[in-house]
């Protein structure tokens, strides 16, 4: 066992380091992110920085090069990973779907020209993506799914509704599960369309989340035309590849985030040293500091686990079981940790920005933004029933045999 | 990097379990939790046969000179078995004390007969106002002549009733300082002056004692390594032991999660296995959650012991201890829960782990008291010595 990384990796390491602090803005400071509240800015800042990524040679790291990949070592794609996670986790969860779902679908399910199509523009940053699972009466229960894609003589025609779709009105292409097999039920007869967004009758309508910005939408899709070949794999394999495409997600998101945690927590102690209450610093008060050890402490259960979940699956070219519970790892504690920050500023912490609020209102917004964590991407509870059934191999309850 | 096990790592685990399933059952276990030693010679032989006693002790004392992590796999695996008795107190206190404060001719004289299995032996650290930081230890040993007389009280001390061999922190100048002025002595448990007496402890499976010193006469030589230098390897050792009570500790957890999740599948209540209401499922899956993420931060606090820089290894073994136990202690009491009436007894062994847990969370320090020593770690330049 070897937690240390590799001469060659640690050279890498500081070559990264030194080519994104000179990319990023002079004035970049990973302790004060911007929080975009318009979602073009979010895709703009985005595309922006993927780009500089793609030129200097560091998007697509672990993607074969005749698709404009790097053919670098996975460890190497998590040592990049943990270090944007770390610095600049604003510019870089934007493209979260873009790059933990879209491209490895696509590089590992897609046709030859479905790669050479896609794949260069995810990773030059012209395209951003946006992933269409949930609808109306399909949120945890995926199955569910109703909206359909009749085949027409070389398109589908698509009629139905997404929602709880993250920017899909700046996004160019949307990852679309539907039904083809009208006839069918639950996982079968569900496909996956790789959906140009600016198709005629394509409407999205963005919802505004409790944090107060409009990040995610409905999706109205009325007869769009989309063309045959949009299809990725078989017709009737999308559950299976949306549980595939779900764990790529997630090995590469849990390294992200624990990487971005750590950040926060140095931020955390940042604002306790600041932050006073009868006359003296928070970070003096005995309980604050339980809470800002024990938020460490599980942000490193979150960083190891990652990190041993990656390297079994280095090894073994499968991640192993012990990958299922990361997202349970980084949720939960998510929210205590901007809980606990909003406790520390005492009064202040009811202002949400401007002159008197503490650091910028970034922690209300973190606060309120926590609270999606233990529902987007499988809420908890459908993560203790995936760990329970597929991991612990308990039976499913009477209702869903 | 590569946080994976290797063959050789497999196999102490291998072989440990299906040793201890035949040699340490619960049946034993149970047995031993009710009796007033707590253990069996037999046992220990066995053990010594299998050559645990000597795996951590470095070869030039006659071990086998292996890593932290594989005595933590070893340790998972007796923790799992709830193994009862001195292996802990001799390998895990008393051997790595010895090892880290010992001169060369003290460490040949002792960890050899360890290594052997020939002696047994403790740490007695606690004291009534002390808690477990050794910064507030304050018997004394007064200098007399060449000898010192040691006077006063130590408690909780594992296996006190059993063993051959103690060692005894105490101050050795007039201060109240022990980062300056620690002495380690060694002694016979039988030395005049010495009396053991047993507590009676939630865990039967660690019987705990009280000694007291009544003027206890010991020779200089008696100290480990030189005098008033105690402190600084003491609580290296003591990080060691800390790393050990979280490898039982996710062992433990580990054992805990199994035993509930079975009884969740066989478990007929309404027609249906209890496992298959999402209540109890979920219960199991987050017991499954907290264990794999402890093994995860035990795979990295004994990685670290060896080969991170001090930091890094006090920081490491501070986070395990508080979450690990932690984690031991809740998903024991999710055990009995799952259990129900079942487990609420002591026909079952379920209380077994959910008093080992609590026990080893209470030892070498709580999870309040690492959280404080992590806060530390993270704002103080200087907080390892």
């Amino acid at each position: 066992m070897d937690f240390t990384l590799t001469p060659q990796e640690e050279a890498f390491r500081q070559e990264f380091k030194k080519w994104l602090k000179e990319a990023l803005p002079q004035d970049w400071d990973p302790y004060n992110q911007p929080t975009f509240s318009d979602p073009e800015k979010i895709r703009d800042a985005y595309r922006t920085f993927q780009k500089k990524l793609y030129e200097a040679g560091y998007a697509g790291m672990s993607y074969d090069k005749a698709y404009g990949g790097q053919g670098r070592s996975l460890m190497e794609s998590v040592i990049m990973s943990q270090e944007l996670g770390r610095t600049c986790i604003s510019l870089f969860f934007p493209g979260i779907i873009t790059h933990g779902m879209a491209l490895p679908l696509i590089y590992f399910c897609g046709t030859e020209a479905q790669k050479k199509k896609f794949i260069p523009k995810i990773l030059d940053g012209s395209h951003l993506w946006c992933q269409g699972f949930s609808e109306p009466d399909a949120g945890s229960d995926v199955s569910n799914v109703s909206t359909q894609a009749i085949r027409d003589g070389d398109d589908y025609i698509v009629n139905g509704q997404k929602v709880w779709t993250s920017l899909a009105h700046v996004a160019n292409y949307c990852l679309l599960v539907v039904r083809t097999d009208p006839e069918s039920r639950k996982h079968k007869g569900l496909s996956y369309l790789l959906v140009d967004m600016s198709l005629e009758g394509i409407q999205p309508r963005p919802m505004t989340q409790i944090t107060g910005e409009a990040e995610f939408n409905e999706v109205f899709f009325d007869d769009v035309r989309v063309p045959v070949d949009s299809l990725i794999g078989e017709e009737g394999q999308g559950w299976q590849m949306a549980i595939t495409t779900l764990m790529f997600e997630r090995a590469m998101g849990d390294v992200v985030i624990g990487a971005a945690y750590e950040t926060n927590v140095t931020k955390l102690i940042r604002m306790a040293a600041e932050a006073k209450n009868c006359g003296h610093p928070v970070i003096e008060d005995p309980i604050y500091r339980q809470q800002i050890a024990q938020s460490y402490i599980e942000i490193m259960a979150l960083k190891y686990h990652g990190l041993r979940n990656f390297s079994s699956h280095i090894k073994t070219g499968i991640p192993g079981p012990e990958g299922s519970i990361g997202k349970l790892l980084w949720s939960e504690p998510n929210q205590r940790l901007t809980e606990a920050a909003i406790d520390m500023q005492g009064p202040a912490g009811q202002v949400s920005g401007g002159p008197w609020s503490i650091q910028n209102g970034n922690w209300q917004h973190a606060f309120l933004r926590s609270k999606g964590n233990t529902i987007e991407a499988g809420t908890s509870e459908i993560q203790r029933n995936i760990i329970g059934e597929r991991v612990l191999g308990l039976p499913k309850d009477a209702s869903r045999v | 990097m590569d946080i994976t096990l290797s063959k050789t790592q497999e196999d102490i685990i291998k072989e440990a379990r299906r040793f201890l399933k035949k040699e340490c059952p619960s049946e034993y276990v149970q047995a031993m939790f009710l009796d007033d030693i707590g253990f069996t010679d037999e046992l220990w032989d066995k053990m010594k046969r299998m050559d645990w006693m000597a795996l951590r002790i470095p070869e030039a004392y006659g071990g086998m000179g292996m890593e932290q992590l594989d005595m933590s796999l070893l340790l998972e695996e007796m923790g799992r078995a709830v193994v009862p008795g001195p292996f802990f107190s001799t390998i895990i206190l008393a051997a790595e004390v010895i090892l880290a404060a010992g001169t060369e001719s003290q460490k040949k004289q002792y960890l050899a007969d360890i290594a052997d299995g020939q002696i047994k032996a403790t740490l007695a650290l606690h004291e009534p106002e002390g808690g477990i930081d050794p910064t507030y230890i304050r018997m004394r040993a007064e200098p007399d002549g060449d000898d010192f007389i040691l006077s006063g009280t130590k408690l909780y001390v594992p296996d006190a009733h059993l063993v051959d061999i103690i060692v005894v922190p105490v101050l050795t100048r007039a201060s109240n300082n022990p980062a300056d002025d620690l002495s380690l002595f060694i002694m016979d448990n039988h030395t005049s002056g010495i009396s053991v007496s047993p507590l009676p402890t939630m865990d039967g499976t660690r019987k705990l004692s009280a000694i007291t010193f009544d003027r206890v006469r010991l020779p200089k030589d008696a100290i480990l390594g030189e005098p008033n230098q105690g402190y600084s390897p003491l609580v290296r050792a003591l990080q060691r032991a800390q790393v050990g009570l979280v490898a039982e500790s996710v062992g433990g957890a580990q054992q805990a999660m199994e035993i509930a999740t079975e009884y969740a599948k066989v478990r007929i209540q309404y027609d249906q296995p209890i496992g298959s209401f999402q209540a109890v499922k979920h219960m199991c899956a987050q017991m499954y959650t907290d264990a794999e993420s402890a093994r995860s931060m035990l795979y990295w606090a004994s990685w670290a012991q060896d080969y991170g820089d001090k930091t890094e290894a006090a920081m490491a073994a501070s986070a395990a201890k508080s979450y690990c136990t932690e984690a031991f202690t809740t998903v024991a009491s999710k055990g009995i829960q799952v259990l129900g009436g079942t487990g609420f007894t002591m026909d079952n062994e379920m209380h077994l782990y959910l008093k080992r847990a609590k026990a080893n969370q209470a030892a070498l320090g709580t999870p309040t008291y690492h959280r404080e020593r992590v806060m530390r770690l993270l704002t103080e330049d200087g907080a390892v010595t």
